[in-house]
């Protein structure tokens, strides 16, 4: 009840606020049009109630986007139809409580039925489908409790628009410092309109002492589309950030350019998780999400240490290359992935690994299934500079392919200025044999099933690194991904 | 328990089996002894339902259903066992994961309980003692960097978890040396029951000696030519197997 009354008051708080901004939109409405101009900008940072310096920020992204033509190069192994900018909307305020469904009978079974295959708890599929706070027991004294316990600790974690109301000192300090504006066009895009994201900060010497993961954060509705995440741990600290779900999400905002900026001070140490599974498309590819995320960690501190695990099975087309810069001396930068693609996905996504300062390492193992007439890039770039002394890295890079339909590729980048650098690179391509599957058959194990159980093991490796409730889930998701990839 | 009649199979449009017939009750074991090339292997595979087989003729009854209609993994559940001649390898997935899955289920067809890790653990144990496996070895991927010898008593630690009803055990002995042998042959007998019927493909006698056969077949160019009790086996080491196809010409 209480939070259903919160909600109100703040929709009603923004419709009257008045534009201070000086453009032509009307501000009561609850979404922008459809388009992208320098009004809409204005529009998204007046909703929020932005201060002078971040709407600069937004206004200096959207110049440079418009300077700049879609950077869709040669070299990425993808084929997309052109994304018509103007046709979608930039803004959308939250669901009302009316507008959501009241119960789980209102949401679509053929999702409820995906939820239960993944073993997603009922409480859960009640806040993933979005049915209205009222309906949902607790779920907003849970979250307040976990807030309470973090906050005791100094731990500061929150929507990126609370913290620049909050915190924007700290949000300014760091935001674009990592992934500065120009860095890409999906980036600059992302700059100029991103609604919301997490915040992180971890000050010094506290190991945060739970997984933090979106789950918690309330008020996450619409959100994907252009998603701002931003995780600071200071000296000596950890912590582990679990991004996205299981569990299927559909949009219809068919892009999604998201930034992730992680920054890691002395011994500090970021583990930043993602499962992610957008709705791929149809079996022919069409509808699906567009993903194309830029994520950066900077290991600035000495011994420092950020690893990325993810495991995507989702989205008609994935393009991200999850990356550390390794600057403190003996920093340490680490990369897990599964990649699945079935049906029509395609993939072209990997990592880069800087090496910059002394006695650095860098770990990637990166397994990418392949089935259906899906094709799958693995891109990376093991980069060591001209001062870093005993660089170290060494790459795994496994492609399974189920079918003769699929593709998979390998294009490792490994550049070396500096003589005193071990790296070393490893790479295996392979098919499930007949005579493997044959084998699971004459022990009693269904054909899907010996699939599911030969590719859990191809990616056991990875599946470890991950958090154990996300471990579980990720197994389970593996193996719906490829329903229907054999016969 | 299995009744094979005029089973004609061709592979690749070559006929390989021509016109078999064979019948195996519960509690007998069967041998089955040929030259290189008669058919031996085709039969196992045949029986166990792998693709690639063209059955042009012939039908065959296993527990008075017809097998040559199931899916592979459902004559499995229904109790039909292969121990291969190679044993495949799989990255990545661990002997005991794989052996849970697949014992559980075959469980749940059955209707009965499906273990959970801690109980099917037990049960390997107890299995796995007997026929000299480590707890080592269980943990290691399946199948993979195992020696000849571990691979085929990992293929009857499998069959004594399984308990099927029929199993069909295809060149166990080859690659074996003798103490392997006189383990994995300890392992097979144990699981001799009266609900139970096992059909022993083999080049040589020396299992045999082990293994004590109810019944000898002697195969030769895709058909059993001649059948015998276990002195057959013996007649074979001594005179080999050219004889074998002109004695059933005579008998005929």
């Amino acid at each position: 009840m209480a939070a259903n009354t919160e909600t109100a008051r703040t929709v009603q708080a923004l419709t009257e606020e008045r534009y201070k901004y000086g453009f032509v939109t009307d501000i009561e409405a609850d979404s922008a049009p459809p388009g992208l101009s320098e009004e809409i900008v204005r529009f998204i940072s007046a909703k929020k109630g932005e201060p002078e310096w971040l709407l600069d920020w937004r206004l200096r992204a959207y110049h440079r986007w418009m300077e700049t033509a879609e950077d869709t190069p040669g070299w990425a192994n993808l084929e997309y139809p052109e994304i018509d900018y103007q046709a979608s909307s930039y803004y959308s305020a939250p669901l009302r409580d009316e507008d959501r469904p009241q119960s789980l009978d209102e949401v679509d079974p053929e999702l409820l039925e995906t939820y239960a295959k993944l073993g997603i708890p009922l409480q859960e599929q009640e806040m993933l489908a979005g049915v209205a706070v009222d309906a949902v027991f607790d779920s907003v004294s849970v979250a307040t409790t976990f807030k309470s316990k973090l906050s005791e600790l100094g731990i500061i974690f929150c929507s990126l628009s609370e913290a620049v109301t909050e915190h924007p000192e700290l949000v300014q300090k760091y935001l674009g410092t990592v992934v500065p504006y120009s860095d890409n066009y999906f980036a600059t895009l992302n700059s100029a309109v991103f609604t919301d994201g997490s915040f992180v900060f971890i000050p010094k010497g506290v190991r945060c002492p739970m997984e933090l993961s979106t789950y918690f954060r309330i008020n996450a509705a619409n959100t994907g589309q252009f998603e701002r995440t931003l995780i600071i741990a200071d000296e000596g600290s950890y912590v582990s950030y679990l991004e996205g779900c299981t569990a299927p999400m559909r949009d219809e905002n068919q892009l999604h350019a998201a930034v992730v900026e992680l920054i890691a001070f002395d011994d500090a140490e970021i583990k930043y998780s993602t499962v992610q599974n957008w709705y791929p498309g149809d079996k022919n590819g069409k509808g699906g999400i567009f993903n194309f995320v830029t994520k950066r960690g900077a290991c600035r501190g000495r011994n420092s240490k950020i690893s990325w695990t993810q495991v995507e099975t989702g989205s008609a087309i994935t393009w991200k290359y999850p990356s550390c810069l390794l600057l403190g001396d003996g920093s340490q930068g680490e990369f897990y992935s599964i990649a699945v693609t079935n049906n029509c996905q395609q993939a072209d996504t990997g990592t880069k690994m800087i090496h910059v300062g002394k006695n650095t390492k860098s770990r990637i193992v990166s397994k990418g299934v392949s089935a259906g007439r899906a094709d799958q890039t693995y891109r990376g770039l093991v980069r060591v500079q001209g001062k870093a002394d005993n660089a170290r890295n060494h790459t795994q890079c496994d492609s399974l392919l189920i079918g003769e339909k699929c593709g998979a590729h390998t294009v490792p980048y490994i550049e070396s200025r500096n003589a005193s650098a071990q790296l070393e690179h490893e790479a295996t391509t392979s098919k499930i044999s007949e005579d493997q599957l044959f084998y699971c058959r004459q022990r009693g194990i269904a054909e899907e099933e010996a699939v599911a159980l030969i590719v859990n093991g191809f990616c056991r490796e990875v599946l470890q690194e991950l958090p154990m409730e996300f471990a579980v889930e990720a197994q389970k998701l593996v193996a719906i991904s490829l329903e229907g990839s054999v016969g | 328990m299995l009744e094979i009649n005029g089973l004609t199979v061709s592979v690749a449009g070559k006929e390989i089996l021509k016109d078999l017939n064979l019948s195996v009750a519960a509690d007998e074991v069967h041998a089955i002894m040929g030259p290189n090339g008669s058919g031996k292997s085709t039969l196992s595979y045949v029986l166990a339902g792998r693709e690639g087989y063209d059955i042009t003729a012939g039908s065959v009854l296993y527990r008075g259903q017809d097998l040559l209609a199931l899916k592979p993994e459902i004559r499995a559940r229904e109790g039909l066992f292969l121990a291969f001649q190679y044993p495949v390898e799989i990255p990545g997935v661990g002997s005991a994961t794989f052996l849970k899955t697949a014992v559980n289920a075959i469980r749940k067809h059955r209707g009965e309980k499906e273990f959970d890790a801690m109980e099917f653990l037990k049960i390997m144990r107890e299995k796995r003692d007997g026929l000299g496996i480590s707890e080592e070895m269980m943990r290691r991927a399946l199948n993979v960097g195992f020696s000849g010898g571990e691979k085929k008593r990992n293929e009857v630690l499998q069959m004594a978890l399984l308990e099927p009803y029929l199993a069909v055990l295809d060149e166990t002995d080859s690659g074996l040396d003798i103490d392997a042998l006189r383990v994995a042959a300890d392992g097979i007998n144990s699981l001799r029951s009266p609900e139970r019927a096992m059909i022993v493909i083999t080049h040589y006698q020396r299992l045999l000696e082990y293994v004590v056969p109810d019944y000898v077949h002697v195969m030769a160019d895709g058909q059993v030519v001649r059948s015998g009790g276990k002195e057959l086996a013996l007649e074979l080491e001594e005179n080999g197997y050219s004889g074998v196809g002109d004695k059933a010409e005579a008998a005929a």
